[in-house]
């Protein structure tokens, strides 16, 4: 009997290490001076410094992939959010025909692999001069935020009453007043929480970002830090820094919403 | 609406149209002169007979079953456990969340550092156990180069499978238990009869979820092995890629695109005929 009280607790501490576990030591060697990385690892600080952070500054420029992967997702979240919101509205309310079918195509179109439209996607963007431009990745970075964004605001919005609207109708509002009056400002912690997982996704995207730049001036910050390894030797210690300042603006956005992002991911999944 | 529908039509169903009409042709962009023939269905047949894309059709369908299978398991292992526990719900959130909104290649890099050189820490870990006599060098073997692939995924996903079966869980009405309690039926009994056929859903969508997933793997793979030793970790995803952005082969890289393309779409079409069942039934 003792031993099943314990065991969800133990499950839980195990999560939790396992998580943080990679992560902890990433953050750890980020701070170690490099000859120390391999010799001896150990869980417990020692002899910390900030080499590899300035390095990656003055050395590699990093603040280049870092300004075009904030104007690459930036740029994509804003347009999906404005657009997707209202084709997501009308998926909500209007009752049109071929609507389950148009909702199943964009789910659909937000599975595909990515991998299957890179040769047309590379051709497109080479025939229009757009490789290696930001507009060359934003394009393509709608294949996928689009679906996902639109996906998600038809949840949010079904969870609002329609007699909201209703009211504001009967009372002489048009249909988009009332989406604007009525309908944005409820459905504000909805549009937030879609906006970031669309900046997550977008900020994290790799393949599509690797295939259509073609040198550092236009890298995302994970092409970048996948590029990073030399010809003779990995600089792993500027490579977690990196990976180190990646990763912080993401997870502190997700830590700081993790409630209403944990009821979207699972309502895109389980629930529709 | 019709502008969003507009961009969707144009940045994904035109792209594929064009895909497929690329596939049916011999375009090398390293050989121009040669031009772009009409050569029908040779490109995919010429995929049948080469071993390279056999091998990864064969890598990502073993990392896929070995990755998902662990994913799963653990997964509901965990879902039950946290289930019961009334603390720490905040703390689970965020140790699921992390591993997720970190970039893959950020994630795959991590697991190739630890997993680095003959003093790493994970051979270092395992010395100081007694697993091991010898440091492995884990990136010089098939066998042990999958090693890192498939935790690095593991721990990425996990987390969130347990999230989806947990919602599945906390749906299940607690009276059932109360009554097969009461009819005396052990806590095996309790899972194997009540848990499981009412979780079947939620474990039915994880799962393909998850294997949609891994079977696009690419970002993974590219940072942690780069594909290698030669190319016995290349997924379908990366030799489709190295086909047509390092090789310029691209009717023969369009050919294998739509390969992948008809492979997930086939698995999508499960996933969307499950979803639209809870989608009319969900409408008002």
């Amino acid at each position: 009997m003792k031993g099943r009280k314990l065991w969800p607790a133990v499950a839980l501490v195990l999560l939790v290490l396992a998580s943080a576990l990679p992560f902890y030591w990433a953050v750890l060697a980020s701070f170690t001076p490099e000859a120390r990385l391999f010799r001896g690892p150990s869980l417990v600080p020692g002899e910390l410094v900030l080499e590899h952070y300035r390095a990656l500054f003055t050395q590699r420029n990093f603040w280049i992939p870092i300004r075009n992967s904030l104007i690459v997702a930036g740029t994509t979240t804003a347009f999906c959010v404005a657009v997707g919101a209202l084709c997501a509205y009308a998926l909500a309310r209007l009752e049109f025909r071929g609507k389950l079918p148009l909702l199943g195509f964009i789910l659909a179109v937000g599975m595909f692999p990515q991998i299957s439209v890179v040769s047309p996607l590379y051709m497109l963007l080479r025939f229009l001069g757009l490789i290696n431009t930001y507009p060359g990745l934003i394009l393509p970075y709608l294949t996928f935020a689009m679906p996902l964004t639109v996906w998600l605001l038809v949840g949010f919005f079904r969870q609002l009453p329609a007699e909201l609207e209703e009211a504001a109708m009967v009372d002489g509002a048009s249909r988009l007043r009332a989406f604007g009056e009525v309908i944005i400002p409820l459905a504000l912690p909805g549009l937030a929480t879609t906006a970031i997982l669309t900046f997550v996704y977008s900020w994290n995207e790799f393949l599509f970002a690797l295939s259509f730049t073609l040198g550092p001036e236009r890298q995302t910050v994970p092409v970048a830090i996948a590029l990073f390894r030399g010809m003779y030797q990995v600089p792993w210690g500027q490579i977690l820094a990196a990976a180190v300042i990646a990763t912080a603006p993401v997870t502190l956005l997700v830590l700081a919403f993790q409630r209403r992002i944990v009821q979207g991911l699972t309502a895109g999944a389980v629930k529709g | 609406m019709a502008p969003a529908f507009l961009t969707i039509l144009l940045v994904a169903l035109f792209p594929l149209a064009w895909t497929f009409w690329e596939s049916l042709h011999l375009h090398d962009l390293r050989m121009p002169w040669l031009g772009r023939p009409f050569v029908g269905l040779n490109n995919y047949i010429d995929a049948i007979g080469d071993p390279r894309f056999r091998g990864a059709l064969y890598h990502t369908l073993f990392f896929a079953a070995a990755s998902v299978t662990l994913e799963l398991v653990i997964g509901l292992w965990l879902a039950l456990a946290l289930n019961r526990a009334f603390r720490g719900r905040g703390l689970v959130r965020a140790a699921v969340l992390v591993p997720w909104a970190i970039p893959t290649v950020v994630s795959a890099l991590l697991w190739r550092f630890m997993f680095e050189g003959q003093t790493g820490i994970v051979n270092a870990a395992l010395l100081d156990l007694g697993v091991i006599g010898e440091p492995i060098v884990w990136f010089i073997q098939p066998e042990t180069a999958w090693v890192p692939v498939i935790l690095a995924d593991v721990w990425k996903t996990t987390p969130f499978v347990a999230l989806l079966l947990l919602a599945g869980l906390q749906n299940i009405d607690a009276s059932l238990y109360e009554a097969a309690r009461i009819d005396g039926a052990s806590a095996w009994r309790q899972f194997r009869h009540v848990t499981l056929p009412l979780l079947k859903p939620a474990i039915l969508v994880a799962l393909i979820f998850r294997t949609l997933d891994a079977f696009r793997v690419f970002d993974l793979i590219y940072a942690l092995t780069g594909g290698g030793p030669g190319t016995s970790t290349e997924p379908i995803a990366l030799y489709t890629f190295n086909a047509l952005l390092q090789n310029l082969q691209f009717g023969y890289g369009s050919a294998l695109s739509v390969i992948v393309f008809l492979v997930t779409f086939g698995l999508a079409m499960v996933y969307i005929r499950f979803l639209g069942a809870e989608l009319t039934g969900s409408r008002r």
